[in-house]
């Protein structure tokens, strides 16, 4: 399947040129977006996504959903980069060292189970 | 404006039941509301009906029409899907169409069926319900996202697991006095922090059980029930719905449910009350943290306030604001395309008296019922009063 809007947003993110959406006020929104989910705006232009992120909440998931079967346990973490934030599985990290306000990094990888690609938060490198 | 009240009601016994066909179930309840309402079936002039994953449990679309013709009805019939708050929906537009002026009686309802899925796909069916593109290929499952709630609400309000066992405590004890729930087990804090994990901080006695069921309301104009010398004590006073961005990212507050406050906060102004004056409570704890989410949405709490309501038995069946008295979506079960109107039942009961729980509010005048979809992003609420 094809998501226009959405797979270019993956594959810049893995070519390490990450953006996100602003509109005029500043606020931050991931793509495929016509207008501004905060306000309206309807002029969004691609701004790029910070290099580190801060891990916000998380969860290791323990009963996955099929999709998921031959990667549980996983990390499934919310972590914020500038004004946007980003859901993805933690990767190269242990999961009890992931915790609230860890830094890392926005990659793509690949979903075990069903081979198709996923957004990944990996440790940053200072 | 014409107002609401509340005729019949009827449920299933919730519970699994997965040789049963959706029709089947929705049958039972609507029949024993049309029983318990005393209505001609001549005068029933249209279906409000919620189901979430029809398509995946049973293959089965457009199933408006086929749940009018279960109900032995013979009237327009409209599906409402809108996750775990679609019977909500379906209520609120049932609602919305009586005071309108545009029908006197109509039946709202709703139905799922889950157990002849396998677990992995009940949790694969559930988290269609999450954002696609940017939570479920990211790994959120339903009780994923309610876990990364649960823990952002920890880190900014406090509160721990023993508080949220508490929770599913006072659920479990107030469902052993509910014929249709589907547990009838009293549990322990122990064996609810004991219990697997199924995402962490969350485990397996946080979660509602995977439930099939059917539920149905039958509602009148106030002017039709006085015509027709109708027991109908029971009136809908005040109506609110509230949405939020669908997926968790997006949002300012992690451990906030805005949609529910704005669904509260119109359900109250439509009924001319405040939170002060509600006297029992149904909300959806489809996880421990969903309970202490809504009390805190509908006003009835402060932020950081709720997740110690019932291990300060505040909240429990003797305390000053009983809170899912039905035992909840925990331990009466979450069918959950049928749960909004449940509440409905359940809370008309516990205000009309022949609930197994009344006498634990014998006086109560005022009840609010809080239903909610995905990680409320949609959340609709609504004012019962009793004439007493």
């Amino acid at each position: 399947m094809t998501d226009t809007g959405y797979d270019e947003w993956l594959a810049a993110i893995a070519d390490g040129e990450g953006y996100y959406l602003a509109c005029p006020d500043g606020h931050g929104s991931l793509p495929p977006r016509r207008s501004c989910p905060h306000c309206g705006a309807a002029e969004l232009t691609e701004e790029p996504l910070p290099a580190a992120g801060e891990i916000r909440t998380f969860t290791e998931v323990h009963v996955p959903a099929p999709n998921f079967a031959d990667e549980a346990p996983y990390v499934t973490a919310v972590a914020s980069f500038g004004p946007v934030k980003l859901t993805g599985v933690v990767r190269d990290l242990p999961a009890d060292e992931v915790d609230l306000g860890t830094t890392v990094s926005v990659g793509v990888g690949e979903n075990a189970t069903t081979d198709e690609r996923l957004v990944v938060f990996r440790p940053a490198s200072e | 404006m014409t107002d609401v009240r509340i005729a019949g009601v009827g449920l299933t016994k919730f519970g699994s039941h997965p040789e049963r066909t959706g029709r089947d179930l929705f049958a039972e309840a609507a029949l024993a509301a049309r029983e318990d309402a005393g209505v001609s079936r001549d005068d029933y002039e249209e279906l409000f009906y919620g189901n979430f994953m029809g398509e995946l449990a049973e293959k089965q679309g457009h199933q408006g029409p086929i749940m009018a013709e279960a109900a032995g009805l013979d009237c327009p019939a409209t599906r409402y899907e809108q996750a775990c708050a679609s019977a909500g929906v379906a209520f609120r537009q049932a609602v919305a169409t009586i005071r309108s002026g545009a029908a006197d009686v109509v039946l709202a309802g709703g139905m799922e069926r889950m157990n002849n899925l396998g677990t992995a796909e009940v949790t694969q069916s559930l988290a269609i319900a999450a954002d696609e593109l940017f939570e479920v290929r990211a790994g959120v499952t339903f009780p994923g996202a309610y876990a990364l709630m649960a823990r952002a609400y920890f880190d900014a309000f406090g509160g721990d697991s023993e508080d949220l066992a508490h929770i599913a405590v006072k659920n479990h004890a107030n469902a052993m006095q509910n014929d249709y729930a589907q547990f009838h087990r009293e549990i322990t804090v122990d064996d609810a922090l004991e219990s697997p994990v199924v995402a962490d901080p969350l485990s397996l006695y946080d979660a509602c059980p995977i439930t099939d069921g059917a539920s149905a309301v039958v509602l009148v104009s106030d002017d039709y029930a006085e015509r027709h010398g109708l027991d109908a004590p029971v009136s809908v006073t005040g109506s609110g719905q509230g949405g939020d961005k669908a997926a968790l990212q997006d949002r300012p507050h992690l451990a906030r449910t805005p949609a529910a406050t704005k669904a509260a906060d119109a359900a109250y102004a439509d009924a001319g009350i405040g939170p002060d004056d509600v006297d029992v409570a149904e909300v959806h704890d489809c996880f421990t943290i969903a309970e202490v989410l809504a009390l805190e949405s509908l006003g009835l709490y402060d932020h950081g306030e709720g997740v110690g309501a019932a291990a300060r038995g505040e909240t429990t069946r003797d305390g000053d604001l009983p809170v899912n008295l039905s035992g909840g979506l925990k331990a009466k079960g979450h069918p959950v395309g049928a749960t909004g109107t449940a509440q409905v039942v359940e809370m008309t009961k516990l205000l009309r008296g022949d609930h197994g729980n009344s006498d634990a509010v014998p006086d109560a005048r005022v009840g609010v019922t809080h239903n909610a979809g995905g990680t409320v992003a949609s959340a609709v609420v609504h004012v019962l009063e009793v004439d007493r």
